[in-house]
Formats: C-alpha cells, structure tokens, sequence
C-alpha cells in the first residue's frame, strides 16, 4: 500500500512540526510521539518517507555513506576500489515489532555461511537507518534491552558488533522516533530525556476536523494513486521547503541573547543538565531556518520549548498539572516580563 | 436474559451482513469480531464465511499462542541446511494473503500476536525481520475474531479496534439457527464493483457526527463506517451510498461502539456548521452536480436522525452499563497481562542472547545460534572428515546456551480504608500515600493494584498495572464511607498477591487502615475474630506485608493483627508520604 501524503494530514500541527525540524536539522536528537490510537502517528511518521529530499551515497555501500565523508570510517567504503556517487532516497526504516537482536545490529551473514562457508557480516537495520530515519512504533512495547541498544547508538553514531567471531564498527547516525500508547504501558522515565523532542497528540474533538479526516482517510484508501496525485504539488513544495532549510541551517545566526533566553527558560523550569538548552536552541534554529528567517528570534523559541522541554521537567509524575502547562507559564514568565 | 425472537432475527441478520461484508473484500473491510462461545451458532457463522470468500481464497485458524515464526515465518532450517541456501518459510499471516484469519478466542491473544495482527491490518504486509532475513510480503487478509471472553476478558484493545464489525452472537439460542445462508451472487457481484461506489460528503459528515453523539472517541470508527457504507452500497448493487447504506454503518459499526446514548432530540443547531465548514473545503473530487448538492443538505438533519435512529438500534441494551464501559474498556482486567506472565513463565525471563556451553539440566540448547555457530565450519570440516555432504558437523565448541534475564519483579498491592471510620480527612491523606509511592514504583517499573474496602464488601479497584494514568483516574474516583469489612479487604488483598505470584512476581501488600472492623464475612464470626483469621492467612501465604496504622491513637488491636499478619506495623497517626514511600521502597528490595 503506498504512503499517505504528509500533506494531506489534517492537523497535528505540533507533530508535523517537530518531524520538520528533525529532517532540518537531525542533531536535534529524535522525536518521541504518545497519543491515542489512531491519531495518525504512524501515519504522519512513515509519510516523511515520501517528503525527504534525495541524498547522495556511495554507490553499493551498504552504509549509504556520504561520498564526502571519511572512507576509514566504514569497513565498506575503506576496502573499495573507487567510490562513485548515486542519489537515493532517505530511508525511513520501520522497526518491526519482534524484531530480534541479530537483525537490528546485524549478525553473521548465514547464506555466505552455509553456501560457502565463509564468514562475513551482515548488516542490521542500523546499517539501513544510517543518515535517516529509524522508527519505532509501540515503543513502550519494545523490549528494553532493545531500546537501550538503539538510544545508545542514537547517541554514539557508531554501531560496534561483536559477536560469532565477527568485529565490525560502521557508522549508524540516525533520527530516533517513537511513538506509543501511554495506556499501553508507559515509558522508562529514563528514557524519556534520551528523546530530543517530545509531543503528545489528541484526538480531533471538533466536527468539521474530524469529518476532513474521515474524508481524506476514505479517498486515500478507495484510490491511493489518485489522491496521491492530488498531493504531489503540496509534497514537492514541502520538499523544496525542508531542502532550502537544510543547507541554510548552518547560515542563521543564534544570537548571544537568545541563547541567554534559552537558559533563562531552562533554568525557570529547572530542567537537569544542558541537554535541554542545547535541545532547545537547535530546534529553534531548525524552525528558523525552515521558516526561511535569517536569524532565531524569541518567537522561534517559544515555538518550540514545549516540545523540547517538557519532558524534561524534574518529574512530579502525578502532578495533575501537566508539564505543557508548566512551560507555557515558565514561557510567559521569560518573555512576558 | 433471552432475546425476544425479533432480536434473535435482527442479530441473526446482522451476523449475515457482516460475513457478506467480509466477503466482498475482507482487506477493505478490516474484519469482524463476534463474541460468542463455540457452539451451534458459531459453527454456523464460520460456515458462512467459508461460503462467501472468493474460489479458492484461504482462511487459515491462528493458535491464540502462535510462535512468533509461524505467524510471520521464517528461516526454514531443514530446508536450509539440505540445500545449502536460505529457503524461507512462509508465515500463517502470508499464506492467509487474500483471505481471512480465524483467531479463536481472541480475548486470550499474545499481545505480540495482537501487534502483529495490527500491523498487518494496517499496512496489508508483513515485514519480516528475523534470524538474518528481510523480506516483505504481501498480506492483505480480513479477521474474523472469536473472542470467548466471560466477564472481563475483552480481545485486546488495539486489535478490536480495527475490527469494524463487532457482532454479539452470545446470547443467541444454539438450537433456533435460521434457514438464511449468505447471498453469494450478490456479493460476487459486488467484489468487482466495491472500488468504484463513492460516498457524498452529506453522508460523510452525518456518520462523524452521529459518532461523536454516541461517544465514540476515535477516529477510526468513523473512518470505518464510511467504508461499510461503501461496501454495503456494492452489496446492494449501488454505485452511490445511499441513506440506508450509511444507516446500515451507523448501526454495525457506530452502535456497538457507543458509550452514551445521544441526546433525545438531535441538534438542530447542525445547519450553522456545515455553511462554514464548506467554506474550509478544499474542492471535492466533484461528481455530483450543485443543485443535487443543495438537495442533499436540505435533508442533511433527517440524515442524521436516520443515522441515529439505526445506531441506537445496535447500543447494548444496557444502558446503565454504557458508562462505565468506556472506562472498563481502558481499566479492566486485561488478558494481555495474563499471556505477557504465562510467556515469561515458560521461557523463564526475556530472553537476552546466547553464550557459549554445554547445555547444563534446565538450561536449553540455542539450536539456531548453535547452526549459526557451527555453519561457518562445515566446508572445512567435511573436508578433514569426508564425511557424509547432507549432514552439518556440530563440535562442542559451537555449542550454544539460551541466556534469560530473570528479573524479579514486584507488584504492590494497597488495601485501603475507605470507610467512616477512616473518615475524609484521613482518606486523603492514604490517597496522598498512595500516589507518593505510586510514583516511586513508577520509576522502578513495579506494578501496583489498589484494593479499597468500604461499607459490606472489599472491591478491587485496579488490577496489577504500570500505567500511572489509570491508577490516576482510579485514585481520583475513590469515595469514602461506610462500614469497616476489615476480613473482605485483606481476604481480597490476599487473593491479588496470590495472583501476582503466580505470575512469577513478589507480591507486598500494604494495609492502610486503622483496623476498627464492624462488618464480617458471612462466617458467624465477630468483625475483628474474622480480620484475625484473614491475617492469619497471610503470614501462612508468606506473603510481605506492611501495615499502617492510620488511627489518631495506635491501639494495641491493630498491632496484634500486623504480628498475626507477620506484617511490619507502623503506627502512622499522621500519614506521611515520604516515610511511607521509604518503608515500600525497604520492603520490596527486601523481598526482591
């Protein structure tokens, strides 16, 4: 079945947003989607595979490495014999439920192994993910020495195997997103942080939203090629869009006094350590640049400091008062006064 | 109760519909989820259903438990091994591609299975990431669910939810099956026009709307029906939805669904929102004419009264149960929890890998790791021993060892008094206790149960759960007052902890109360003499206990029956949370 058009979802703005600034800018450290079921999370994630500009790869490498990049780095690119350059697609890869250990970090490769006795590696989904994007749907679900495995190469950017024999270091930078049903079962708070970004989303309550929904979801499904059609000028403009903001992101200016800001807010809320100034200051860049600004102004800020600071409040977990909320008032307090 | 033989026809109908529904496209359709136990009835239903799928089309039965290999399939290590390349097995999920999958007792479902089947449903493929194999395969497949479930044993949430049609067949009389059989030229007839029958925005709109009118919070469902109207008109021969496809949608989809019933008179106020909302529309995909659209609207509120009128028709007779069901859908006893635990009982802990070994007793053999380990050598190995080409050499060293990871964990069981005696005041207060170690728990992933006793009866107001937004909600809703059944409170404390472990958890059951029991089980005995009796029980379980003594005075009364619980009693006349949450902490690494 192809892909619903991220165009085409109605709403969610705060979604659409965040997965924006991590195609911008993917140092900002993954996203972390909860919600109710059926709200199209999974939908609005798979359907970045259909936005994500192109990019260049070396041709065969199963690591998809950026022909600009250091050829010692991938035990692929540092054996060939001369590095030509193709354009491929952004992988978005889908992390199946069940999936077991061998295939996310990849393990011996067992044809090779049993039709010529050789042994060689073959690479995981960490290998397929590298420079896009890994999702993760049901996270909670996930087993968690699997999470932890995925957070921690999320961190590093290196996938190290060791196993049957085989050593292998390859390059695995990708964007984490996970998304869950916090009825589900919730998840680790320890976790939590690990995300650069978090949102939860609602259903619509308001007719007019929900019948626009209904409507599209039905057209999709009766005929995907048509209404994809419909849709291609929007994707093609958003395409352009995230491109632009792509290559400018290094060319706006993040002003001394928006950083102090920054911190300000961090420190009104009393956020642990700096990952959340960092967090904070990147996304807004990110928003900034896909805005088409020159420069992060407060606006970019206040933008974005629900999603990159609400989980990461020092946890009341039963505060009725939710953390949003907290924000939001820490946000008045910074830039109302 | 009995159906009243209108009703028992009216189901009956339904019934036949919606296996003619699934007969059309069951992908389309999703599936259709019945409850209702074996029996006449179901046999007749499964018939049908064999009847109406296309020539040929498979419909394979799915073990509740099924591996998670043969769901999805495979590495075929026979075949490999013998041919000496990758040979896959396909999957009941792939092999099932064109047709239905019955899931007998649905309610009993491994959550794993139940996120597969989700999966498949919502993406009409199987993605196969297993044992140094990647494959998708095509798996467009209906449902049809048997969920068997007695009282609280519902199919998981998120797989009932894809299935539009929710059938109950349970109470239908095995011996009056009706003389109907599904109408196959109809629905051949209709397979080959369903793509092409639109639906008006009039009809569209009508069915959201009687969908938040009945309750029916997410999105799906709405979504869901406008395909069963759709299908429903290529069933009637229609190209066109018609009111009475989109009646029919509302009453098999909408219906069952409901959690309230709408309000007497439906809204007139409904004429002001479509004007503007029109104004927000993009452009249509526009075959019908403008003047055939302005009729449409006119009748747009008798459209919903038609809706509605035809969903109501299909709400559970009990509408006092109504309420509380949207709550019970989301807080009650899950079966998920009970096949997470049995999984984690016979595998002895999640799984973390292999490592190298003989197997010693009650260890098992990694045979997939143990080929793995041994495939690399087999060129070699025949070469030095000219030995037979078919067979793999296994040497010791390629020996491997399933390693799991035990983890004892803890469920937290609070007993609390919620009676007069207890008084306002002092239910805060344990409220406020409660939920301090609830969130402590909540970082060490322990599951808590909440067991409240008030008035003539102990009631279990939360079964075992991680999720802090349900005890939240649970907390919230705790009422105070009444008489103190001490005995039912702790005999239902005690029947939870031994629940728990039976699961493989340590259970600690925290009393909170301030032992002045007035109301005794039907025993004969005295209220305090039947408390004594129920501790006593307790210590003989050898389960952990802390109890609190909230009372403004401790008495020597609530001391004896912590000794006689074997409970480590702490007077607590002014319940803090801090205090209380370390004592928990204590106790559970102690029993850990």
């Amino acid at each position: 079945m192809p892909l619903f058009p991220f165009s085409a979802i109605v709403g969610q703005d705060e979604l659409k947003l965040a997965l924006q600034i991590a195609v911008v800018d993917p140092g900002v450290g993954g996203v972390l989607v909860f919600g109710d079921r059926g709200t199209g999370k999974s939908t609005a994630v798979r359907a970045l595979a259909g936005l994500l500009p192109k990019m260049r790869v070396v041709t065969g490498c199963p690591y998809q490495c950026d022909p600009a990049s250091d050829p010692a780095r991938c035990p692929w690119c540092s054996e060939a014999a001369n590095r030509s350059v193709s354009e491929v697609a952004v992988p978005v890869v889908d992390l199946p439920l069940g999936v077991t250990e061998d295939r996310v970090v990849g393990a011996l490769d067992l044809e090779a192994a049993l039709t010529r006795g050789e042994r060689s590696f073959s690479p995981g989904l960490l290998a397929r993910a590298n420079r896009g994007f890994l999702y993760i749907d049901e996270v909670n679900l996930l087993a968690d020495h699997v999470v932890d495995l995925l957070l921690d190469v999320a961190a590093s950017g290196e996938n190290v195997v060791e196993r049957e024999g085989i050593s292998v270091r390859h390059p695995a930078r990708f964007v984490l997103i996970g998304s869950g049903n916090p009825e589900e079962g919730e998840l680790r708070p320890q976790l939590l942080d690990r995300f650069g970004l978090s949102l939860e989303v609602k259903t619509p309550t308001e007719l007019p939203v929900r019948v626009e929904v209904v409507k599209r979801r039905s057209a999709f499904e009766r005929d995907p090629q048509a209404f994809l059609a419909q849709y291609q000028a929007q994707e093609a403009t958003l395409t352009t869009r995230l491109d632009d903001a792509r290559r400018r992101l290094r060319e706006v200016v993040v002003s001394d006094a928006v950083v102090e800001r920054a911190s300000m807010l961090c420190l009104s809320l009393g956020t642990d350590g700096l990952r959340g100034e960092l967090t904070l200051v990147k996304a807004a860049r990110a928003a900034a640049a896909f805005e088409g600004a020159t420069e992060v102004s407060d606006k970019h800020l206040k933008l974005v400091a629900p999603l990159a600071l609400r989980h990461r409040l020092r946890r009341n977990v039963l505060d009725e008062v939710g953390s949003s909320v907290r924000v939001e008032k820490a946000l008045g307090e910074v830039f109302g006064a | 109760m009995i159906p009243s033989a209108d009703e028992i026809e009216v189901r009956w109908h339904d019934a036949l519909v919606a296996i003619e529904l699934l007969g059309v496209d069951s992908a389309a359709l999703g599936g259709v989820l019945v409850r209702c136990w074996p029996g006449p009835v179901r046999d007749r239903l499964v018939e049908w259903a064999r009847a109406v799928l296309p020539e040929g089309a498979p419909m394979p039965r799915l073990p509740v438990h099924v591996t998670e290999d043969r769901l999805l399939g495979g590495l075929s290590l026979a075949n490999t091994l013998k041919t000496g390349k990758i040979v896959v097995e396909r999957g009941v999920l792939p092999q099932a591609d064109g047709g239905v999958v019955l899931l007998p007792m649905s309610e009993r479902v491994d959550p794993l299975v139940a996120a597969h089947l989700c999966a498949a449903l919502d993406r009409h493929q199987v993605v196969l990431e297993r044992e140094g194999l990647t494959q998708t395969l095509p798996c467009r497949l209906g449902l049809l669910a048997l969920d068997e479930g007695l009282e609280g044993e519902r199919t998981p949430l998120a797989l009932a939810e894809r299935l539009p049609l929710h059938l109950d067949l349970s109470l239908l009389p095995p011996r009056r099956l009706p003389d109907t059989a599904p109408r196959l030229e109809r629905v051949q007839l209709a397979r080959g026009v369903c793509g092409r029958v639109t639906i008006d925005d009039t009809f569209v709109q009508a069915l959201c709307e009687a969908a938040l009118q009945l309750g029916v919070e997410g999105l799906r469902a709405s979504v869901q029906a406008v395909t069963v109207a759709r299908l429903h008109a290529a069933l009637e021969g229609r190209l066109l939805v018609t009111a009475d496809d989109a009646a029919a949608a509302a009453r098999l989809v909408l219906g069952p669904r409901a959690t309230r019933m709408p309000e007497a008179t439906p809204p007139e106020q409904q004429a002001p929102p479509s004007p503007t909302d029109e104004g927000h529309e993009p452009p249509p995909p526009s075959n019908s004419g403008d003047d055939e659209r302005q009729a449409d609207k006119a009748d747009a509120s008798d459209v919903q009264e038609i809706l509605l009128a035809a969903a109501q028709a299909s709400v559970p007779k009990d509408v006092l149960e109504l309420a509380g069901r949207a709550r019970a859908a989301r807080i009650g006893p899950r079966s998920a929890g009970r096949a997470g635990a049995a999984r984690a009982s016979t595998r002895g802990g999640r799984p973390a890998g292999a490592r190298s070994g003989v197997p010693q007793p009650g260890e098992r053999l990694n045979l997939v790791e143990t080929l793995r380990a041994a495939a690399p050598w087999q060129r070699l190995r025949r070469s030095i021993r000219r030995g037979d080409e078919r067979r793999i050499e296994v040497r010791q060293d390629d020996l491997r060892v399933s390693r799991f990871v035990q983890k004892m964990e803890s469920s937290v069981i609070f007993c609390v008094d919620a009676s007069g005696s207890a008084a306002l005041q002092r239910l805060a207060e344990a409220k406020g206790a409660v939920e301090q170690v609830l969130a402590d728990c909540y970082v060490r992933r322990d599951h808590v149960a909440l067991v409240a006793f008030r008035g003539q009866s102990a009631k279990l107001l939360l079964p075992p759960t991680r999720s802090l937004a349900r005890v939240k909600k649970c907390l919230a809703e705790l009422a105070g007052g009444g008489g103190t059944p001490l005995a039912a409170g702790i005999e239902s404390a005690l029947t939870l902890a031994l629940d728990a472990r039976a699961k493989g958890r340590t259970p600690l059951i925290v009393m909170m109360t301030d032992a002045r029991a007035n109301v005794a089980r039907p025993s004969g005995k005295s209220p305090d003499d039947d408390a004594l009796a129920c501790a006593r029980l307790v210590r003989a379980q050898q389960v952990k206990a802390l109890f609190l003594d909230t009372s403004p005075r401790p008495r020597a009364k609530a001391k004896t029956l912590a000794d006689e619980m074997g409970a480590t009693y702490l007077p607590l006349p002014r319940l803090d949370a801090r205090r209380v949450s370390s004592q928990v902490q204590q106790l559970t690494r102690e029993v850990a």
